[in-house]
């Protein structure tokens, strides 16, 4: 284990600051706010996969698994969503989405 | 020695320059192919961490199917992205803050945290010496996770029947079987006896086929005109029998 956690544990944490970022200023964009939940999930797995490695633990590596599963269902979910929301409105900024009256 | 950590810098500075470019890009094309850099970048961080199986997981799984799927998404809809980029410069500050003092946060905990000495002792399936990750990994998730392991299927699966259901359009000239429409037909809707004059031919008792009366109500039906092949629209009548 040549590199420490440590530096693993920083970079996932600019990463999940730069999706959380990425969240509220793309804010009207449902495309990359998904995108930027992919780079938090992404953040997730690194921090996963590096204590499994400091640690010679497998249950971090079959989580992230198990993460990289629940992402890959909420990418294909949202983007259909998206695809439904664009077809029936013809728009797909987040603050048109009021039919509801949330 | 040295290598891993140079590699593991220039990793880590890709992976997080081309997350940044994710979040700021003004295409949202080319933030899909930022975020396929950032996999590859995670990818080669997962390599350094001793992950071989789930470098390549990711590499197959994100490059190959989630990424593709942003870039479909984002080049099928037609969408005035730099609309969508009007309140940039307004919510930007927000975000700066919120993530500065997220950061912090994480630097706070992460400054006093050590792994305690018992840890190793609690580990629940550790790694095996002398066998390859991908290896150790099929061994206990076949065993120890395969409850989750399935579960994780059905979730794959809810999810894949719920898109296709989502963005599943049902085009009304489609020649699909409607069961429902079979059952409740009726002889007399379908049938009509005619008595055509012997020599006059069928064109003179006013029979087309298919005929526009019994396709489904409120469809415009387009045939070939008989004489000029030309397609003309026919719009439905209702008949009476």
């Amino acid at each position: 284990m040549p590199i420490g956690i440590g530096q693993y544990l920083v970079v996932s944490a600019i990463l999940l600051v730069v999706g959380i970022f990425g969240i509220f200023m793309n804010r009207k964009n449902v495309i990359t706010i998904l995108m930027s939940i992919e780079l938090i999930l992404l953040s997730v797995n690194l921090n996963l996969v590096a204590f499994s490695g400091a640690l010679h633990d497998l249950t971090g590596q079959v989580f992230t698994m198990f993460v990289l599963t629940v992402a890959a269902a909420e990418a294909a979910i949202g983007l259909a969503i998206v695809v439904t929301y664009f077809r029936n409105r013809g728009s797909i900024a987040v603050e048109d989405v009021n039919l509801m009256k949330g | 020695m040295i290598f891993a950590h140079i590699f593991f810098y220039v990793f880590a500075i890709i992976l997080v320059a081309s997350a940044v470019m994710v979040v700021t890009a003004r295409n949202p094309v080319h933030s899909v192919l930022f975020l396929i850099l950032c996999f590859f970048n995670a990818a080669g961080l997962f390599l350094i961490a001793g992950a071989e199986f789930l470098a390549f997981i990711l590499l197959i799984v994100y490059v190959g199917a989630v990424a593709v799927l942003f870039l479909f998404v984002v080049m099928m809809l037609d969408i005035d992205f730099s609309e969508l980029r009007a309140g940039v410069q307004r919510y930007a500050p927000i975000g700066g803050v919120i993530g500065a003092i997220l950061f912090l946060e994480l630097v706070l905990v992460l400054g006093g945290w050590k792994v305690s000495p018992l840890a190793a002792g609690l580990r629940l399936t550790p790694m095996g010496y002398g066998i390859s990750n991908t290896d150790a990994i099929g061994r206990v998730l076949y065993t120890q996770y395969a409850f989750l392991f399935e579960t994780a299927s059905l979730v794959l699966m809810v999810a894949m029947i719920g898109a296709i259901v989502l963005t599943h359009r049902d085009r009304r000239r489609s020649k699909s079987q409607v069961i429902a429409q079979q059952n409740a037909r009726n002889p007399a809707d379908t049938l009509a006896m005619i008595d055509v004059a012997v020599g006059a031919g069928v064109k003179a008792a006013d029979i087309r086929r298919p005929d526009p009366a019994l396709e489904r109500p409120g469809e415009v039906v387009v045939l070939p005109d008989e004489e000029t092949h030309e397609p003309v629209l026919v719009a439905p009548e209702p008949r009476s029998h």
